[in-house]
Formats: C-alpha cells, sequence, structure tokens
C-alpha cells in the first residue's frame, strides 16, 4: 500500500527537502505547491497502485533537479536533516494507516472508510496547526502573527472532522440511534462554549496586553542601554572631573552632540557630502583640544578628492585656531555655491602676524595655502595680533558634481 | 510696554522680560545671569500660564522657550500677538532643529537664540530684539540661506521671496561669526544699516509665504 517500501541504503542520498527520490518534492517544486500535497496525492493514488507505478516512471524519466543532490550530499553532510527521516516515518506510518483501514473496510470505495480518513485528516490539521502555532504566537513579540491561512486551516480542519463523524455516523445507520446521543453533546458543547467563552477571550486580551508591554519594556530597555552609555557615563565623568572646568565643557560637548546625532540626524548622512564632514572634522578637533566649535553650512553636495583637501585645509585651521588663538569659541562655515566651495574658519583671539610666521612652519603654509594651491583652490588668511583670525578656502567645484 | 521712542540700547530704560521655559532650574539660571541687564517681571512653564502671565504684565520681551508643554512656544506667539501685537519675543532653546527655528521665527519671533549662549550676549541680544531689531545666530543665518536658496522655482512675489544681494552679504558674514559692528566695518556700512538687512531679511522670513520655506524646515531635520 506505501508508494514504496522504505528503502534504508537510498536514504543516505537523500539531499535537502527529500524524503526518497526527491520525485513528490521536486514535482512540487515544479509545480509550485507544497510537497505535502504532491505526497498526499501519490499516497491517495497508491490506494489502487497507481501512484508507485507513476512514483517509479517519473524517478526513471526525470533528470535530477538543479540541485545536485550528489554534490551536496558529498560536501555537506548536515544537509540530510532529521527532519526528513521523521517525515518519512510519518508518511509510512499514515500509509500504514491508511492500508489498515483499507484491509479492515474491505475496499477503496466504502465510503466509511473515507469518513474515518476525513475525522482523522482534520484531526491532524488541528493538531499540526495548534501547537507550533501557538508556540509561536507566545515567543514572538510581533503581534499580528496569525493570518488568515491558519484561520482558514483550523476551519477547514473543523470542516473535515465533522463531515468525518456525521458521516460515518450516517452511513453506519446509527445517525437516528446517536440523535439523542447528539443533542445532548451539543447542548453540552454549546453551554460548556458559553461558559468558557469569556474566560478564553479574557485570556487572549491578557496575552495581547503581556505582549505589547514586553515590545513596550524592550523598547525601554533599548533607550535605557543608550542612556546609560552615553549620557549617565558622562555625567559620572563631569562629576569626577568637576574640578576641571576645560574638560568639564568639553565632555558635555561631546555628549551632547552624540545625543543630537543620536536624536535628530538619518542614518544615511554618512561623510558622503560636504556638510556631515565639515561637522565631523570639527567635532573630532573639538573634542582633541577641547575649544567649541560651531559649524553652519549652507548648501550641500558630493564630497571629492578636492573637498577632501578643502577639508583637511580647514581642519588644519582649526587646529592652530585652537591651540594658538587661546580663544572660547571657533565658528566654522561652509558655502556650497554652484560654482564654487567657500569655507571660512575664524576666531576672535590672539591673532598673529602673518609676515612673521616662519618660512619652515608646516602648518599654516604647507597644510592650507600649500594643500589648497596644490588643488587647484586658494586660501587666503586675514589675521593681525589681536584681531582673531579668519582663515578663507576656496575651491572651485568641478563640473560634473 | 515701552512706546517706539524708548530705545534700550542707549541705556534709557531696562528692558521688561518674561521668561517662559519649563525648567525651573534653567529659569533661575537665566535670571540669575542676566542681572541687572533687565528687569524679570514674571515667569511662567507652560502655554497657558505664559499667555495669562504675559497678557497681564504687559513685558517688552519674552524670552521664549520653542518646546513647552501645551502647544509650544509657536501657540504662544499665535495667542499673545493676536491681543498685543507690540510685544516682542526672542526664541531660546537648545533645539537647533531647522523646523523648530524657523518655525518659531515665522511664527512671530523676532530672533533666535540657543540656550549656550552667554550672559551677556542674551542681555545684548534682548535689548537689540526689545528695540525692535532682529537676532539672527549664525545658525538662523544660515538657515535662512540655504532656504531662500533651496530652490530653482521662480518666486511668488520677488519682492518677498528674493534676498538681496547685500542682505545675502550680510547673513553669510552673520554665519561666519561676524557680529553686527565687525560686519558693518567690513561691507562699509553703518551698524544701522546692518540692522536695517538684518530686519529686512527677518520680514521676508515671515511674510513670504513660499511654501518651499516650511518644506525646506521639514525636509531638513538635522540639528
Amino acid at each position: 500500500m506505501a508508494p514504496t517500501a522504505p528503502d534504508t541504503p537510498r536514504l543516505t542520498r537523500a539531499v535537502d527537502g527529500r524524503l526518497l527520490f526527491g520525485v513528490a518534492s521536486g514535482l512540487a517544486r515544479h509545480l509550485g505547491v507544497d510537497p505535502v500535497v504532491v505526497r498526499l496525492a501519490f499516497m491517495c493514488l497508491s490506494i489502487g497502485g497507481m501512484g508507485i507505478a507513476v512514483y517509479v516512471a517519473l524517478y526513471f524519466f526525470v533528470p535530477n533537479e538543479p540541485t545536485a543532490e550528489d554534490t551536496a550530499t558529498l560536501d555537506d553532510p548536515t544537509a540530510r536533516k532529521g527532519r526528513d527521516v521523521s517525515q518519512l516515518v510519518a508518511y509510512t506510518g499514515l500509509a500504514a494507516g491508511l492500508g489498515t483501514l483499507f484491509l479492515l473496510f474491505g475496499g477503496v470505495f466504502d465510503p466509511l472508510l473515507w469518513f474515518v480518513v476525513f475525522g482523522a485528516l482534520g484531526a491532524a490539521i488541528l493538531w499540526q496547526q495548534a501547537n507550533p502555532a501557538q508556540r509561536d504566537e507566545w515567543m514572538s513579540s510581533t503581534v499580528h502573527r496569525v493570518g488568515g491561512k491558519g484561520l482558514m486551516r483550523a476551519g477547514a480542519g473543523v470542516l473535515l472532522i465533522v463531515v468525518g463523524v456525521i458521516g460515518f455516523l450516517a452511513f453506519q445507520q446509527q445517525l437516528q440511534d446517536a440523535r439523542a446521543g447528539l443533542t445532548f453533546a451539543f447542548t453540552l458543547i454549546a453551554g460548556v462554549s458559553l461558559v468558557v467563552a469569556p474566560w478564553i477571550i479574557g485570556l487572549i486580551r491578557d496575552r495581547d496586553l503581556e505582549r505589547r508591554e514586553r515590545i513596550r519594556n524592550a523598547e525601554r530597555a533599548e533607550l535605557a542601554a543608550h542612556i546609560h552609555d552615553s549620557v549617565l557615563h558622562t555625567l559620572t565623568l563631569i562629576q569626577r572631573r568637576a574640578e576641571d572646568p576645560r574638560e568639564v565643557q568639553r565632555l558635555a560637548r561631546v555628549q551632547e552632540r552624540a545625543l543630537r546625532t543620536w536624536l535628530y540626524r538619518r542614518p544615511a548622512d554618512a561623510d558622503t557630502t560636504v556638510s556631515p564632514a565639515l561637522e565631523r572634522v570639527a567635532a573630532e578637533v573639538e573634542e582633541e583640544h577641547g575649544v567649541p566649535i560651531e559649524v553652519v553650512c549652507v548648501g550641500d553636495c558630493p564630497m571629492d578628492d578636492s573637498l577632501g583637501a578643502v577639508l583637511r585645509a580647514a581642519r588644519e585651521a582649526m587646529v592652530n585656531a585652537a591651540k594658538y588663538a587661546d580663544t572660547s569659541s571657533i565658528s566654522v562655515f561652509g558655502e556650497v555655491e554652484p560654482e564654487e566651495v567657500l569655507v571660512f574658519v575664524r576666531d576672535r583671539g590672539a591673532g598673529f602676524d602673518l609676515e612673521s610666521v616662519p618660512e619652515d612652519r608646516m602648518g599654516v603654509r604647507g597644510s592650507i595655502l600649500g594643500r589648497m594651491d596644490r588643488h587647484g583652490g586658494s586660501a587666503r588668511i586675514r589675521t593681525a595680533p589681536g584681531e582673531g583670525t579668519e582663515v578663507q578656502l576656496r575651491m572651485p567645484r568641478t563640473p560634473e558634481s | 510696554m515701552g512706546d517706539e521712542s524708548t530705545t534700550f540700547s542707549d541705556g534709557d530704560a531696562v528692558p521688561r522680560v518674561v521668561i517662559v521655559d519649563d525648567h525651573r532650574l534653567f529659569r533661575s539660571g537665566v535670571r540669575g545671569e542676566l542681572g541687572d541687564a533687565v528687569e524679570v517681571v514674571g515667569e511662567a512653564d507652560d502655554v497657558d500660564s505664559a499667555v495669562h502671565v504675559i497678557g497681564e504684565r504687559l513685558p517688552d520681551l519674552v524670552l521664549l522657550d520653542v518646546h513647552l508643554p501645551g502647544g509650544g512656544g509657536v501657540e504662544v506667539l499665535r495667542r499673545v500677538l493676536a491681543q498685543h501685537p507690540q510685544i516682542r519675543f526672542l526664541a531660546l532653546s537648545v533645539s537647533d532643529a531647522a523646523e523648530d527655528v524657523i518655525g518659531v521665527v515665522r511664527g512671530g519671533a523676532r530672533g533666535y537664540v540657543t540656550k549656550t549662549i552667554s550672559g551677556t550676549e542674551l542681555a545684548r541680544a534682548i535689548v537689540r530684539v526689545a528695540d525692535g531689531d532682529a537676532v539672527f545666530s549664525p545658525r538662523l543665518a544660515g538657515f535662512v540661506l540655504d532656504a531662500f536658496s533651496a530652490t530653482d522655482a521662480p518666486p511668488v512675489d520677488p519682492e518677498l521671496d528674493r534676498l538681496t544681494q547685500r542682505e545675502r552679504e550680510v547673513l553669510r558674514h552673520i554665519a561666519r561669526g561676524y557680529a553686527y559692528k565687525e560686519v558693518a566695518k567690513e561691507l562699509f556700512i553703518s551698524v544701522k544699516t546692518v540692522e536695517t538687512h538684518v530686519s529686512s531679511v527677518l520680514r521676508k522670513l515671515q511674510l513670504s509665504n513660499r511654501h518651499e520655506l516650511s518644506r525646506w524646515a521639514t525636509a531638513r531635520r538635522l540639528v
């Protein structure tokens, strides 16, 4: 009665998703249906012997599926999953059960057999539906987990069982006798349902509430973790460094910036454009030297090599201002215009006499003036002792960007 | 309330100020920092109490937090300015978000400074706004430049929807961190002219109904 006897040596050749020779799963893949459907169909057909013949014929004439089974078994022994064995056992058990029933009722066309099969099938569907679904529901944090498909399956299962039971009774000519019992049973079930329904609904509500609470808790935990890692940590540091105002200010600024980024910045704003890159450079210098830097940027455009040079020059200017100007804040203004990119770094600090800067001081000449020249831009430095310093960087934009 | 001839910058009088902020610590901090530069005549910590206190005391100027329980600073502006259009507002906030800045200025505030501003600078900004001028922080100037150049669409009202070359020049210097006096020196104009330009930009910012402005502010939600 079974399609083919379970062939233990053959089983070792099994690859992912096949139980015997992969005919059913191959067909299922080909037809785009669940392999279970194809397997059950084969099993039903096999009752008359047809299914076995078709299966064997397909085994010989259908070439292997593109998922080459040999390489898979050889290269990856884990591809043979235990689940396949248990499935095969299940199918064999099902086939054996059907065979027993078949022998018991003595013919394919005895309707009684089919009602028993219906009932069993319905029960199987319900049982299979209940366990994993419930488990999933309780475990998962997504609320709309059980879709229409699950409900449909459960409905089909119930229908099958009802049809099976009533049909069985009817054909046994026992429906008349059983009517009193049935009435009693239905009434009892209805009564129990009425009593139990509110309780079950209450349970479901509780569960939904609990799940929502769990999601909220998870969010709160994430927020708490972030606050702890950043804000609380910084506040602790600030308390420990309270005697060093400069360090306290630096910590506060760093934390403020991190928090702002976390709150407002879209994650896509990486350093691929001028504005965030300029802000990052300023943030780095500020962190390193402890002087607040205010960045204002107008317009934006993608980064390229010469703009990278502008940023490095701007960085050098900020570092100089932070180190030598003895100022409480530095203003950085970047402007992206259609033809050029401008960056101004300004402080109100000590200033210096440009003429007196020795030739060999790399900072100003090499890193700012020279670098801008090499990349086709220009730099201007306006400064005088006591007047503060402003470094003006100008870079023409390359036509295609 | 001061009549139009009073100029606080001459030191004739001290502006009467109401502080609206939902953080008590911050209010007392500002009070302390401002010292004698202003006369604090009232405080409020949400929209309703702010509207009430302002209506009662009729100050020269309101220091207004952008984020307030009960509808935010914009709501205070809407309700107070409907009855007392002569009261001037200076917005003060930790937020640098474009929509907050542009929103509150378009709502009627004559200036916007962040809470990190020093006490002396804040006092100076209060006097300036109380005198009827506008106060632009570098960041606000940057936002305005950005907003007015954000689109190539033809302006609906050229007089309102476009900045003149001179106004752009002034804003650019403010964005670079120049004080009004320094801008004036740089551009060879008087401080009064700089103030006129800034006020004119403020008017355009408030009156232009080019919808790109608000769209731009919403689109640019960062820092």
